[in-house]
């Protein structure tokens, strides 16, 4: 499969991680995610793609079977979603903990209860602190390209980290789009077999995911930490490293119509597309909006995000998650701490919207654009009851 | 490790924690964890090793003279010894006392 091909997103997935050679699968299928684990099973059955893929009960054990074939050196491949992450939760800190570079495609879906399998961004949000460097992907060629990236990027031995790959759930995963696919050999030139730096092997015994005793678990925490701070120096590279090659630079934030905007947008995913349909939309009528769509949230890009956001006047933060009893949801306590510590003084807000597959309309963003325009200073301040504005909620 | 444990520097780790040199074990004693230790009464014991079969640290020993000892360095105390002793040999005495 070479060139441009229409396909389901979930698929171009799949055949991503086949393009990158991965040697270990293991997954538990769980909607919006089947599609991509199906296929790859499919591949692996068809003799395609010569690897494991190992079957299990559950997304416990399908990455704690990913947490061994990594530990062995193997170049290791998982996708999950809502439900399925949450009961990967715990593994997902020893991955990160071990420092094994396991990749997973996360379909990004809303959180029982109720019940609800369509797309927001609850999932990924209660897994953004385990230790994951997470990119999120706006299109199906982001997210094809996102998988080779995301591999290059964790094995890289200045990282050697799990990734996440943020697919929003059916909005991405079950469309079918136009996909450029890269020739086998230009994947093996930017992505060559992974070298790892301990194996568990008999002839070489080594202790992976030791006890670590009171005297020396600060210790490898904070050597974590520093590690993934200094990732981003690596995820830039490797970002840069692919537009060389592939011919699609990405940043850790792309923009919209940014320069001259009145209001700026900030959101993950694929409701950046519909945000710049509507910023089109605005523009025709004189309306300023503009947009900063991060496409890395872990490590947090501060410093790239300081330098997009400087001198700008009126911030909105879109997101697709509740706060859950936090004063706002989690982006923006992050750009407003950003803001807080670097003298930006812009008027931000905190906009909650399209929770589990309800649809960002394009008024939606044009009410926004205008409720921040008529926002004055004691709109943000702190106030007593809810502290976000919510989005389509029938009142 | 050539350092003690609490020594390492957080830089000095090797990544994710790996421990690439046998015999670490030995450097932690584990045995400070403990709040009752096991005694041996050698006038009941009957040398049937049941207690050094049965306990999960490893932490026990066969003297020369065939009696059964345990090493306090590494004992956690768990007392399955004393429960298994088919003779009633082995008791677990309170620390400190």
């Amino acid at each position: 499969m070479i060139g441009r091909r229409g396909i389901e997103v979930s698929l171009a997935i799949a055949e991503a991680a086949k393009l990158c050679r991965v040697e270990v699968i293991s997954a538990y299928p769980i909607t919006p995610q089947t599609h991509i684990v199906e296929h790859l099973s499919e591949l692996v059955a068809d003799g395609d793609l010569e690897a494991s893929y190992i079957t299990v009960e559950s997304e416990h054990s399908a990455l704690s079977a990913c947490v061994g074939a990594a530990a062995t050196g193997a170049r290791t491949f998982t996708s999950s979603s809502s439900q399925g992450l949450e009961l990967m939760h715990e593994i997902l800190f020893v991955a990160s903990g071990m420092r094994l570079p396991i990749v997973m495609a996360a379909a990004n879906r809303a959180l029982s209860a109720p019940l609800n399998i369509w797309n927001d961004h609850s999932d990924v949000m209660a897994a953004r602190d385990t230790g994951w460097i997470m990119l999120f992907c706006t299109n199906g060629q982001e997210a094809l390209d996102s998988i080779i990236i995301a591999y290059k990027i964790a094995e890289d031995r200045r990282v050697l980290m799990p990734v996440m790959v943020n697919i929003d759930g059916f909005t991405l995963t079950h469309v079918v789009e136009p996909v450029e696919f890269p020739a086998q050999e230009t994947v093996d030139a930017f992505l060559p077999p992974y070298s790892p730096a301990y194996t568990l092997h008999p002839d070489k015994p080594v202790t992976m995911g030791a006890y670590g005793i009171p005297e020396i678990y600060t210790e490898c925490k904070f050597a974590q930490e520093t590690a993934m701070n200094n990732s981003k120096e690596v995820v830039i590279e490797v970002l840069d490293a692919f537009g060389k090659q592939f011919g699609r630079p990405y940043k850790v934030a792309e923009t919209y119509q940014l320069e001259d905007a009145d209001v700026v947008f900030i959101a993950l995913g694929a409701m950046n597309e519909n945000i710049m349909t509507a910023i089109d939309e605005m523009r025709t009528e004189e309306k300023k909006a503009g947009l900063v769509n991060l496409r890395l949230y872990r490590p947090f890009p501060g410093e790239e995000l300081l330098a997009l956001l400087k001198g700008k006047k009126r911030i909105a933060v879109v997101e697709r998650v509740m706060p859950g009893g936090a004063l706002n949801s989690p982006l923006f306590n992050e750009i407003t701490s950003l803001a807080y510590r670097s003298g930006l003084t812009a008027l931000i807000k905190n906009y909650v919207i399209a929770l589990g597959g309800r649809d960002a309309l394009q008024s939606d963003f044009r009410h926004i654009f205008d409720d921040m325009q008529q926002a004055s200073a004691k709109d943000t301040r702190i106030k007593k009851g809810l502290n976000f504005a919510m989005i389509g909620v029938r009142a | 490790m050539a350092k003690k444990v609490d020594e390492i520097k957080w830089h000095e780790l090797n990544i994710g924690g790996v421990i690439d040199e046998p015999g670490s074990a030995r450097e932690y004693f584990t045995g400070d964890w403990r709040s009752q230790r096991p005694v041996w009464d050698e006038s009941r014991c009957i040398k049937c090793g049941v207690c050094w079969m049965v306990c999960p640290d490893i932490a026990i020993y066969q003297k020369s003279d065939g009696y059964f000892v345990a090493n306090y360095d590494y004992s956690k105390g768990c007392g399955i010894c004393a429960k298994e002793c088919p003779t009633g040999a082995i008791k677990m005495v309170e620390e400190g006392r």
